[in-house]
């Protein structure tokens, strides 16, 4: 009994150390911290229509906000925030940074729309995307982002402006409403996540 | 022991029958309806299709057994972004209800998402604000009855009632369309939940201020003596989509109508 009792403790103690050696230096592959937005399922389809999952941006942190291409002043005005605040970075840290816009409007936003919205506004399509997601899931993003919209009867969406800055886990570590300007408390968590 | 077993698994098996039996969806006609919550385009009906409502909030044995069923929605397994700490914290344990706590009673805190994804499982959805609102406005023989002063009433007694009191159980008198509780037992979530105070024109103002979304003073609504509507309203505004509390519940909708 005793003895198999240690063979036990060593086999748990063997497994447990090549549980641990198997695990990479990134922690992209083990679970989730509760508090990951990544935990929501949620299916996208990028500007060069490939379809992708939210929490594929895990392991890299993130800008994301919502939008719809069609609107025309305050849109753009997120797209020129978020530039704005990633060129405040220096370039090694820039190139650790992501972008993610998903769009609010399924119905419109195909992906040469938001083709378009990349090639207008000259986005760097390597670490930008622009996607557009079915209601349920725009539905869900926008509750888990806590990002508040309502489609009108005249066909454009009210909804709240938000940048929102997720870390490498998916948790969402910063937020600015404040649109056309730089957010300084916002650039500087931006700054310490994109830091080596 | 297996005899037990096996009696164990039968009864299980009847119940999960009998709780199934009792899912009933029931048709609302489509309409105009002028919303308590006026918007800028609020101010005229606002054309509803048909759809079919639950006609009674989802209870805790439905909600056990979908648990069952989708283990990630479990108390202790639930990621704290779809739902907060109290999440079912009144059952027993975490596929158990426990003492004092009624499979026929409305399940109560859950969340948002919980909510939506146990709608997803019996292939419908939260109701928008607006289906919820034109349901909840029949009286047991009214289409709408906002304007009755009885019925109106009833819906302050209700909510004037201290939430103290134990939780009832569903199966109150159906109103027009044989839908049942929606005023008297819980509040419910809806799936614009978010938006309903969304009442600022975010499109044309270069003050960044004014970008954000307005809050409840900006909001204007009609029918001020509608005070029960406008108290859930308020209620439903003021909730996150993880949030859950000891009386909110839920029930869910179909589009169109009930297959004959």
């Amino acid at each position: 009994m005793k003895s198999a009792v240690f063979l036990f403790s060593l086999i748990a103690g063997w497994l447990f150390a090549a549980t641990a050696l198997a695990q990479p230096a990134n922690p992209a592959t083990g679970p989730l911290p509760g508090d990951s937005v990544y935990n929501l399922d949620a299916s996208l389809v990028d500007q060069d229509g490939k379809t992708l999952r939210f929490a594929d941006g895990r392991g890299q942190p993130r800008l994301v906000s919502m939008f719809y291409s069609s609107c025309k002043f305050v849109c753009p005005m997120i797209i020129d925030t978020l530039r704005r605040t990633e060129r405040s970075l220096p370039d090694a840290d820039r190139k650790r940074l992501g972008v993610l816009m998903v769009s609010f409007d399924p119905d419109r936003d195909t992906p040469e729309a938001l083709k378009n919205v990349a090639a207008k506004h000259k986005v760097d399509l390597m670490r930008w995307t622009l996607a557009r997601a079915e209601d349920a899931d725009v539905r869900r993003l926008a509750a888990v982002l806590g990002i508040q919209y309502k489609l009108r009867d005249d066909g454009d969406y009210n909804h709240s402006s938000v940048m929102i800055l997720l870390d490498a886990e998916g948790r969402i570590v910063a937020r600015t409403e404040r649109m056309g300007e730089l957010d300084a408390d916002f650039v500087n968590a931006v700054k310490r996540v994109a830091a080596p | 022991m297996l005899a037990s077993c096996l009696l164990g698994a039968i009864t299980l098996a009847a119940n999960a029958s009998a709780a199934g039996a009792e899912v009933e969806y029931r048709d609302i006609p489509a309409t105009t309806f002028i919303s308590v919550i006026a918007t800028e385009e609020g101010a005229r009906p606002q054309a509803i299709a048909a759809y079919s409502m639950r006609s009674e909030p989802v209870t805790n044995a439905q909600f056990l057994a979908f648990v069952g069923e989708h283990p990630q929605w479990r108390r202790d397994r639930v990621p704290s972004v779809f739902a907060d700490s109290r999440y079912l914290s009144h059952w027993q344990d975490v596929e158990q209800l426990g003492v004092g706590v009624l499979p026929e009673q409305p399940v109560t805190r859950v969340s948002w998402f919980a909510a939506e994804a146990y709608c997803a499982s019996e292939q419908a959805r939260l109701p928008t604000w607006l289906e919820w609102e034109r349901a909840a406005s029949a009286s047991d023989n009214r289409d709408d009855a906002r304007s009755d002063p009885v019925w109106r009433q009833q819906m302050l007694d209700w909510y004037a009632k201290p939430s103290n009191n134990v939780l009832g159980s569903v199966g109150g008198q159906p109103n027009l369309y044989g839908v049942r509780d929606l005023h008297g037992l819980v509040w419910e979530w809806v799936d614009d939940y978010a938006a309903m105070m969304v009442t600022a024109d975010s499109r044309g103002q270069n003050d960044p201020d004014r970008l954000k979304f307005c809050g409840a003073g900006a909001m204007s609504m009609r029918g001020r003596d509608n005070y029960a509507l406008l108290m859930r309203v308020a209620m439903l505004s003021s909730l996150k989509a993880a949030d859950t509390t000891n009386n909110l519940g839920f029930r869910c909708v179909r589009d169109g109508a009930v297959a004959p």
